[in-house]
């Protein structure tokens, strides 16, 4: 190495002007997690004797399937991060408590439209009952919530009366499950085999892709609504770099492009994927619908707003006229809601509840906003970094079943992965200064 | 008394954007008690922190020699092994520990392993004694006044075999009884052979206590003066060197516009500490202010300027409020609430700009809007579009000297960041402004524009109290000027007809009164 540098000393030179031109450097420090998603991906995609599983259709959607609750928390946990590291350790047993209340009440035959308002209900009177502990108070968060951790397992046993629950309610599986049935059905194609002679016919592409057989059961209906939501994502994000134009805000245009590009054939390939399996979960649905929602709130709306401005520096903020108790508040009520709601996708997951359901649920969602970029001092984090922190840990999680990695083992890893990437957030960060 | 302990050569540090010291030159004897004054700015706390070793060596240029050998602190450890111990301004006492546990933190006795707690009870108790304190070192530090805790912390320097002692405005939270107490327990330990370095903004005090006193402006030493002269030194005679400077040009001229209708008016306003409410922070004060006026608040730090504008805007300081706050000529009934001072169109521009005043981690954009958010939203929703506009438009206006609107704050020049903090409140289209020391800490082309900027308020029929602790900025912006000292208006006085001699005057008399 060093031998190869003395002889050409221009080497090094252009190298770094190479670094300097393209901010090669600022480039990974953005992008670290993404990049170690697509490395880690591919380093299960080539495992020997495991080549390309990771990435079989069956095991895209179980991904999505275990890892829903992860989105859904790490939505509300990000808001309360954002307001100044503040964590909820409580949203396992918010979870697990509101679970076993739909779950008792659809048992003894309540509808299933009631039961589900009654579980959100429940989530955010919770929040917003632990959110006035820690906005009036202000008792510190992590008390609160530690208080709430204890006192709703507690409640979930009572309920549960330490006996698990199921659920008879085909409707409600079908919606909020990860069952065979919980897919959205192919409205398009009616599975009669004539027809689907004839699309195999119209279809040669198709089935020179994945073969005969696949083709027979390909869910169009699926691959409809994949290429419809990214038309949509292209016309939205088309609209916004024009007009970022318009006001010439000086954003690189062609990088946008480029990351519009990959995010679209990326969203193309899942929905080709998922439709070559069973279609569309239902659970991607109500975790596209939170995301979606939530990313919205944080970027285009004043609550969002005073969310990152009472993180960044609540004084200020407090003195610019914002009702900082009133944003904490809203993050501990809002956090309560989408706990109710990953209740329902935890319950019908599992087609019943367990009282030792959601323990442990808290943690891998504050993981996945640590990892997707939050500070742990509050003020800054996105949505998109934390679907990246989420989707890392779940690639991870799956990644080490498929190539059989001792279950304990996966702890350990987890444990190194939270380590390294607040390393790295922390020390870039430092850096700057 | 003619050994040189301590000599600082040609000392300079510079932060980004800002030269905090220039090659100033600071010569303290063995046994004597050395004034560093200056006004804030100028840059006295920054030399204490070099020579302390909190800015350790290679962040700054220049020579340290104490006694005899150049000296290279990498952190205060090392200054505090030869005997330069500092008090800061803030105590820096755990107040749920005791006295004697406060000491010796960082220093305990003993092993490594275990605290000889008897030696240091026992030692503790030999140094309060000497500080004059009657208390036991068990006792908890929370349990006595800040007068006491002052003299804890001079007790715990000791502690450290402290040759040199520097005391950072030591009595800025102390009443006339403690701190003269304060000025004796010092010239006692004069006379035991202590060197020491004290930094004051009280004069009365220097004259009092120190032989020799170095006045620092702008980062540069001005000059040092003897206090052992045929004639003591005089405060008028500090205060010209602390304050005098070039007058010429550094304030835009204004148009003289006849004055609208009074805006504001406050009477018998009163405010206690939060924290001790017996404390009166603010006594009494009435004031007004007209359309298009700018009238300037001058006082000494600690004096209650900041206190009096945050209970203005909002209550946002303070407990047990009294007296009456009128707005074009109505009663305004105010909750402690800022939102609703932002509504009666009052807006406070804080001294603290990266404290209280701006979220470092956020775009220039993002910070202007914060305060009128409704203004670019609709049903909160925010228009970014709009928002991009308003941020473009501002910078525009106050010539924030950034590429793009989507930059960092933190990331800014400390005058652009006050720039910054001006177009939030601006665009929250206030008609009563409020500015707590707009110009602190930045250079002085940055500080032309604020200039301008004021004026240009002004003359759109705004409303504009200065709050400075510089006097020739009061002198040369102001129309009308309220003098004010501990927590009370002195004086009142037209600008054409204050000095900065009549104003310091002012002062003066009003401490040697009380």
């Amino acid at each position: 190495m060093s031998v190869k540098t003395e002889a050409s000393p221009g080497w090094r030179q252009r190298l770094t002007d190479f670094l300097e031109k393209y901010k090669v450097g600022a480039f990974f420090q953005k992008y670290t997690m993404t990049l170690a998603l697509v490395v880690v991906t591919f380093v299960f995609w080539l495992w020997p004797g495991k080549e390309g599983l990771i990435l079989l259709p069956s095991n895209l959607t179980s991904l999505i399937a275990e890892n829903a609750y992860v989105f859904v928390l790490a939505t509300g946990m990000l808001l309360c991060i954002l307001t100044g590291g503040n964590i909820d350790l409580s949203v396992g047993s918010v979870v697990c408590f509101t679970a076993a209340v739909g779950c008792t009440m659809m048992a003894s035959g309540a509808n299933m439209w009631l039961t589900v308002l009654v579980m959100l209900g429940i989530g955010l009177a919770i929040g917003a009952f632990q959110g006035f502990w820690i906005a009036k108070v202000r008792v510190p968060a992590f008390i609160a919530t530690l208080a709430g951790m204890y006192a709703f397992r507690g409640f979930s046993n009572v309920v549960l009366n330490g006996y698990r629950v199921d659920i008879a309610n085909q409707g409600f599986l079908d919606l909020f499950g990860t069952g065979k049935t919980s897919f959205i059905p192919d409205f398009l194609r009616q599975g009669i085999p004539a027809l689907d002679a004839q699309f195999t016919k119209d279809n040669a592409f198709l089935v020179g892709l994945i073969g005969a057989n696949s083709v027979t059961k390909f869910n169009v209906t699926c691959m409809c609504i994949g290429t419809v939501a990214t038309l949509v994502f292209i016309a939205l994000k088309v609209h916004k770099i024009l007009s970022q134009k318009k006001l010439g805000i000086s954003q690189s245009i062609p990088k946008q492009i480029v990351t519009l590009v990959l995010i679209s054939i990326l969203a193309i390939w899942v929905s080709f994927q998922l439709s070559c399996y069973r279609g569309l979960p239902m659970v991607l649905l109500w975790i596209a619908l939170v995301l979606g929602l939530y990313a919205y709130i944080t970027n285009k709306t004043a609550i969002g707003r005073h969310l990152y401005a009472v993180g960044g520096n609540e004084k200020a903020t407090a003195l610019s006229g914002v009702k900082t108790r009133n944003v904490y508040w809203f993050a501990y009520a809002n956090i309560g809601l989408l706990a109710g709601l990953a209740g329902i996708l935890t319950a019908g997951r599992a087609k019943g509840i367990d009282p030792v359901y959601g323990e442990g649920y808290e943690m891998d969602a504050i993981a996945a906003c640590f990892i997707g970029g939050a500070s742990a001092y509050g003020g800054t984090g996105k949505v998109s970094g934390m679907i990246i922190g989420a989707l890392l840990m779940g690639v991870i999680n799956k990644g080490m079943i498929i190539v059989g990695v001792d279950a304990n083992y996966q702890k350990v890893v987890k444990g190194i992965v939270l380590l390294v990437a607040v390393m790295f957030d922390v020390m870039s960060k430092r850096q700057k200064r | 008394m003619s050994k040189t302990l301590l000599e600082m050569k040609s000392i300079t540090k510079t932060f980004p954007g800002v030269k905090a010291l220039d090659n100033v030159n600071l010569k303290v004897e063995e046994g004597e008690i050395h004034a560093l004054v200056g006004e804030n700015g100028a840059g006295k706390s920054t030399l204490m922190n070099v020579l302390s070793g909190i800015y350790p060596y290679g962040t700054y240029t220049g020579d340290i020699i104490y006694d005899g050998k150049v000296c290279r602190f990498s952190n205060i450890k090392d200054s505090e092994r030869l005997g330069i111990v500092i008090i800061h301004q803030e105590l820096a006492l755990v107040p749920e520990m005791s006295i004697g546990e406060n000491m010796y933190l960082g220093n305990e006795c003993g092993h490594r392993f275990s605290i000889d707690w008897n030696k240091t009870y026992s030692e503790a108790d030999r140094y309060l004694k000497t500080v004059g304190l009657k208390e036991s070192s068990k006792v908890l530090v929370k349990t006595i006044g800040t007068g006491k805790q002052q003299l804890v912390e001079i007790a715990k320097a000791l502690a450290k075999k402290a040759r040199l002692l520097i005391l950072d405005e030591p009595t800025s939270s102390l009443n006339e009884e403690d701190s003269r107490a304060l000025l004796d327990l010092m010239l006692s330990f004069k006379k035991q052979g202590m060197t020491m370095i004290i930094i004051t903004h009280k004069l009365n005090e220097v004259s009092y206590v120190a032989d020799k006193i170095t006045v620092l402006r702008d980062g540069t030493t001005i000059e040092t003066i003897d206090n052992h002269g045929k004639e003591p030194v005089s405060e008028e005679r500090i205060i010209k060197g602390m304050v005098g400077r070039e007058m010429t040009n550094r304030f835009p001229k204004r148009e003289k516009t006849a004055l609208g209708e009074v805006q504001m008016e406050i009477t018998h306003w009163t405010v206690h500490h939060p924290l001790y409410p017996e404390r009166k922070v603010v006594d009494d004060v009435s004031m007004y202010v007209r359309k298009g006026e700018v009238v300037g608040i001058y006082g000494l730090m600690g004096a209650g300027r900041t206190e009096l504008a945050m209970s203005i805007f909002g209550q946002s300081y303070g407990t047990h409020f009294s007296g009456e706050l009128k707005l074009n000529g109505k009663t305004v009934k105010m909750r402690r609430s800022e939102s609703d001072a932002i509504r009666h169109k009052i807006a406070y521009v804080t001294e603290d700009r990266k404290g209280n005043g701006l979220v470092l981690s956020q775009s220039i954009r993002v910070n202007t809007s914060l305060a009128n958010l409704k203004a670019i939203s609709s049903h909160t929703v925010i228009d970014s579009d709009r928002e991009y506009a308003v941020a473009k438009e501002y910078r525009e206006k106050l010539r924030i000297k950034t590429p793009s609107v989507d930059q960092l704050v933190g990331n800014l020049s400390g005058g652009n960041q006050q720039k910054v903090l001006l177009a939030k409140w601006m665009f929250a289209e206030p008609q009563i402004l409020l500015l707590d020391e707009p110009t602190r800490g930045i250079d002085v082309g940055a500080k032309y524009e604020i200039y301008c900027i004021i004026n240009d308020l002004a003359a759109a029929g705004k409303s504009v109290v200065l709050i400075s602790s510089e006097l020739p900025e009061v002198l040369g912006m102001s129309d009308r000027i309220y003098i004010m000292n501990e927590g009370r208006f002195v004086d009142e006085m037209k600008a054409e007809e204050a000095t900065q001699e009549s104003i310091m005057a002012a002062i003066l008399r009003s401490g040697k009164g009380a």
